[in-house]
């Protein structure tokens, strides 16, 4: 993809997104920018609080048989299934910045040449509805100290091809089952699916899950992302 | 005429009180936003409409239902351990189907008497249903947000798609329980008073 397509495309992506979200950003602007604003962001805090501390490294999330898998899988984005950005997979790189060692940008035959790991777990979105699905790639926690990132900071930050970005706390990060994925039951990414790496991480709701990574980042500060900056809950975790 | 030289009993302890006003608050700002949420991917043919649901948006609708679960839950709890301790929770009891169908029938019929600071076996056993569904919504509830932390919680509801039809019909129960309440307050509005003033057992 040319620089000025992809510009194009996250010009499109962050319209989209404006006009869909606009109601409810003007909702919480006019109607409660005060109070009740500031109630609901310092219960949120607290409430990530809560959730960090619930967080146990050694709890798995629970894995399903091959037979429960949803196919065709459900496409899900703040724009519809024909905006999903195609990223060419000869000349993807993932960069990477931050409290990073080596930023060494990575191609996906160089993600490919790390241990990869199989899973077969269910994404639950923050609307409600899950799917069980089955991902393979390299565990994030594998990934970071590969490339020698500062493992104490704090998050994780991830940008898309689409303009979508997200981020989450190291904890959950190195979660085993945290992992950069390369494919979809054992085929490649596929464009609206997140190809051709995505963040498949069952610790989190399934916003937590960005698709067409094209930047990584190690931080200590605030990321945010996407649906966080408009009110969703941060941490997220499940 | 008082019973000897007892001083009047309040018909509700003030425990009971305030513990019943802030649930109605809770009550309402979980059903409001649980409405919302439900709209983000209903679990049946129909949605809720906008102008009952708080939060304006499935975000706002989360920030609400993460705000006021503490209310619900502390407040419960508070309520559960008041009335364990006081003896509050003798006042359902003691309860038998033949009670209730006797209560009920009589209900009907229009001849139910209502004795102040007394439940009657139908009341006992409408507010023992609404603290099991509350103590559901609550596990039901814990095991949807958390379903990998707190995956008891979401296998007891028998995992987490069912888990959401069991915090739905636990929301179902509690809004039918409402609907009953304030329909009964509306044909004894006598009641009221006591359960904001405390009221005197005097008879």
């Amino acid at each position: 993809m040319t620089p000025t397509n992809r510009r194009n495309l996250m010009f499109r992506a962050m319209a989209l997104g404006a006009v869909t979200t606009l109601p409810a950003c003007k909702m919480t602007e006019a109607d409660n920018s005060s109070l009740t604003d500031q109630f609901k962001h310092a219960m949120l805090a607290w409430d990530d609080k809560v959730q960090e501390a619930l967080f146990d490294p050694h709890t798995l999330a629970p894995t399903f048989r091959p037979d429960q898998i949803t196919n065709p899988p459900r496409f899900n984005a703040f724009y519809d299934i024909s905006q999903a950005p195609v990223v060419d997979p000869a000349t993807y790189t993932l960069a990477l910045g931050g409290q990073i060692q080596n930023k060494t940008p990575w191609s996906v035959s160089a993600l490919n040449a790390l241990p990869q790991h199989s899973q077969i777990t269910r994404l639950i979105c923050v609307e409600g509805w899950r799917v069980i699905g089955q991902w393979s790639g390299v565990r994030l926690s594998d990934f970071l100290r590969h490339v020698g990132a500062d493992l104490t900071c704090k998050y994780v930050s991830f940008k898309c091809a689409d303009g979508y970005y997200s981020s989450i706390d190291m904890p959950s990060a190195l979660h085993p089952q945290t992992i950069l994925a390369l494919n979809f039951l054992n085929a490649p990414l596929t464009p609206p699916f997140g190809a051709p790496v995505r963040l498949r991480i069952p610790v989190k709701l399934g916003f937590k899950n960005p698709k067409s990574l094209v930047h990584l980042a190690v931080t200590n500060v605030y990321p945010g992302g996407y649906w966080e900056d408009q009110g969703y809950d941060w941490y997220s975790g499940s | 005429m008082l019973a000897k030289t007892e001083k009047p009993r309040v018909i509700h302890p003030w425990p009971v009180r305030l513990t019943h006003w802030l649930n109605a608050v809770a009550i309402i700002m979980m059903i409001g936003s649980g409405w919302q949420i439900y709209d983000a991917s209903p679990l049946f043919g129909f949605t809720f409409p906008g102008l009952i649901t708080i939060g304006g948006w499935l975000g706002g609708a989360i920030a609400w239902h993460l705000a006021f679960m503490w209310l619900l839950v502390i407040n419960g709890l508070l309520y559960f351990g008041y009335s364990g301790i006081s003896g509050h929770f003798a006042k359902f009891f003691p309860l038998s189907p033949a009670s209730v169908w006797a209560d009920l029938r009589a209900a009907f019929r229009m001849d139910l008497k209502h004795e102040t600071g007394v439940y009657n076996a139908v009341q006992k056993l409408l507010y023992l249903g609404v603290m099991f569904a509350g103590v559901v919504i609550v596990i039901s509830g814990l095991g949807i947000w958390k379903p990998v932390q707190l995956w008891f919680f979401t296998d007891l509801c028998g995992g987490y798609f069912i888990a959401r039809y069991v915090h739905f019909f636990a929301m179902a129960a509690i809004a039918i329980f409402v609907a009953i309440h304030l329909a009964l307050v509306l044909l004894v509005p006598k009641v009221l008073p006591p359960m904001i003033t405390g009221g005197r057992i005097s008879s």
